[in-house]
């Protein structure tokens, strides 16, 4: 089966509040598929729901085609699940906690072993594996928390915000070895608010607003289609900006949006950034650089990632 | 026109034999920091006997002419597993449940929330019966004990630690912080520990109160330690069993459903 994950018309609700409302996608095998959105957008609902720790309230989920509804233990022995919360074992070692963890996988002892070998082996962890949880770094223990939730070799791997306060290095270093389970051929699904994020490592995502999906596809496309490809971030207040935005209204091939004392001047054209250089002189500060999925969303909900 | 009807969310509780590995999880855990967790335990009941044996206990003359020591040590057998049980179920496991999040990480495994439940009780009975093998060790050494019938007391105190931790695991699914278990062990495990008939005999008291004790858990586990420490069981200890098993399995169900409508949302 292509399709590993398939939800259609889903909702969660809790009591009046609706986190999730009507969403539709598919994850397909081999592929990393994104959630994007700012926090609250109803991701980790999402997660939890295909995790079979939330109840789904109406629509259809399946993983690898069984209903989330009617078998939880078999999906869920099919998953691996890297939560946003360390819920690592403090007080067991490395080695025992992926060890502990593949047990509740009814894994014989030997095939745990073998597979622990490798998994330290590749997140770089054969010297800590001996060495108790709380004397990790945050980044040793997310990736400790990536081999936990790939012990049981599982059909999907959903990581929700993977790198969320890790410092450069250790991000950087966690989207390495992400890509390269990637290129294994490992499935996976990732939550993230952070753009950069899901355009470094998805290949089809979509964005996530307020429990619904705003829009779907490969990142570039995504970027192509809503944000164009250059953008001036123009930084005016007053007079000047009044001027600024009643010059561009008159300009076809571009478009703004406006958030908060800063001005995002988008061009679909080649030579855009020659356009949009007419109107820099009256600008305090001006920023060019290319479009991404950051301009998307701020297109799509036309305000800045609040809450 | 449709209506939208309110779907029924209970849900039959889905035990497997995987709530071993969560017994499992709690045994390695344990003993990796067996040194401290062990020390109290051990301390203990050794201080209460010489504190309140032989010292109170030099004080004290009973109707029946037993000496004090002998009295009390077939209760401390009940009250020490009872404090071990509780409080790995209490204390201990609102650890696990809401600061280190390891229920959350145990469920997202073939491992069910009533599979997690039923291993946190039978590991909370386990710790009972490890305290209660201890205390049962220590007053034999002290030739407290008069029947070797007080072996049989290792079964009846796994069950009290069944029991108690049934109970307390129940209070930790609703509390809303590690500070609202303070009410639980305040009101109901300390009032066990002193007046669970473990100090004095019941039957001094007036009538009123010796009705009361009849609910109290405590009165029954020493009731039934005093007839196999004294080699004096009777008929009735069957119905102080019975009670046990009833109440065990009344909290283990309330904690089965209460801890589900907690972490499953």
């Amino acid at each position: 089966m292509n399709e590993i994950v398939h939800a259609r018309n889903l909702v969660k609700r809790y009591g009046d509040f609706t986190a999730v409302n009507g969403i539709s996608f598919d994850v397909h095998s081999g592929e990393c598929f994104g959630l994007l959105g700012p926090n609250g957008a109803g991701k980790t609902t999402t997660t939890r729901m295909i995790a079979c720790v939330s109840p789904v309230t109406e629509g259809e989920l399946t993983v690898d085609g069984l209903d989330v509804r009617r078998e939880p233990r078999r999906i869920k022995s099919l998953l691996g699940v890297v939560p946003q919360e360390d819920n690592l074992d403090p007080d067991l070692s490395v080695r025992q906690n992926l060890a502990v963890y593949a047990r509740y996988f009814d894994m014989p002892r030997a095939v745990a072993d073998e597979r622990i070998d490798e998994s330290l082996a590749l997140f770089q962890l054969q010297d800590k594996q001996h060495q108790t949880i709380w004397a990790l770094s945050t980044g040793l223990k997310r990736r400790l928390a990536i081999a936990r939730g790939l012990i049981n070799q599982p059909k999907i791997l959903v990581l929700d915000e993977p790198t969320t306060g890790l410092d450069p290095q250790a991000r950087h270093l966690v989207w390495q070895k992400l890509r390269y389970l990637r290129s294994q051929g490992v499935t996976m699904l990732l939550c993230t608010h952070y753009m950069e994020e899901a355009s470094h490592l998805c290949d089809r995502l979509v964005i996530m607003h307020q429990g619904r999906i705003l829009v779907e596809g490969t990142p570039d496309a995504l970027v192509e289609e809503h944000a164009g490809r250059e953008v001036a971030e123009l930084h005016l207040r007053g007079p000047q900006r009044e001027k600024v935005l009643a010059r561009l209204a008159a300009r076809p091939g571009l478009t703004v949006e406006e958030v908060e004392d800063i001005l995002y001047v988008y061009a679909r054209t080649a030579d855009g950034r020659a356009d949009m250089a007419e109107l820099a002189p009256e600008s305090e500060r001006v920023v060019y650089r290319h479009a991404n999925l950051e301009d998307v969303f701020l297109r799509l909900t036309g305000r800045g990632l609040v809450e | 026109m449709t209506v939208a009807l309110p779907r029924f969310a209970l849900q039959a509780p889905d035990v497997s034999y995987r709530a071993y590995h969560v017994w499992q999880r709690n045994r390695d855990v344990y003993l990796r920091l067996w040194k401290s967790e062990a020390i109290w335990p051990l301390a203990e009941p050794i201080i209460t006997l010489l504190a309140l044996g032989l010292g109170l206990g030099g004080l004290v003359e009973l109707e029946s002419g037993q000496r004090y020591i002998e009295f009390i040590a077939p209760g401390l057998l009940a009250v020490f597993p009872m404090w071990a049980a509780a409080g790995e179920c209490g204390w201990a496991s609102f650890i696990r449940m809401d600061t280190q999040k390891t229920f959350n990480a145990i469920i997202a495994t073939p491992v069910s929330i009533e599979d997690v439940i039923t291993g946190e009780i039978m590991w909370g009975a386990t710790r009972a019966l490890i305290n209660g093998a201890y205390v049962l060790a220590v007053t034999a050494m002290l030739v407290l004990l008069d029947s070797p019938l007080a072996i049989l007391s290792l079964p009846v105190i796994y069950l009290s630690g069944l029991m108690f931790a049934s109970i307390s695991l129940s209070f930790t699914s609703i509390a809303r912080s590690i500070s609202s278990l303070n009410y639980f062990f305040a009101l109901f495990i300390t009032p066990q520990f002193w007046l669970g008939g473990v100090f004095f005999p019941l039957d001094g008291l007036p009538d009123w109160a010796e009705r009361a004790s009849w609910f109290i858990p405590t009165t029954h586990v020493v009731a039934i330690y005093r007839g196999l420490v004294e080699g004096s069981l009777e008929w009735s200890h069957l119905g102080d069993l019975a009670w046990m098993v009833v109440v065990t399995v009344v909290f283990y169900v309330v904690a089965l459903f209460a801890m589900r409508r907690r972490l499953i949302q």
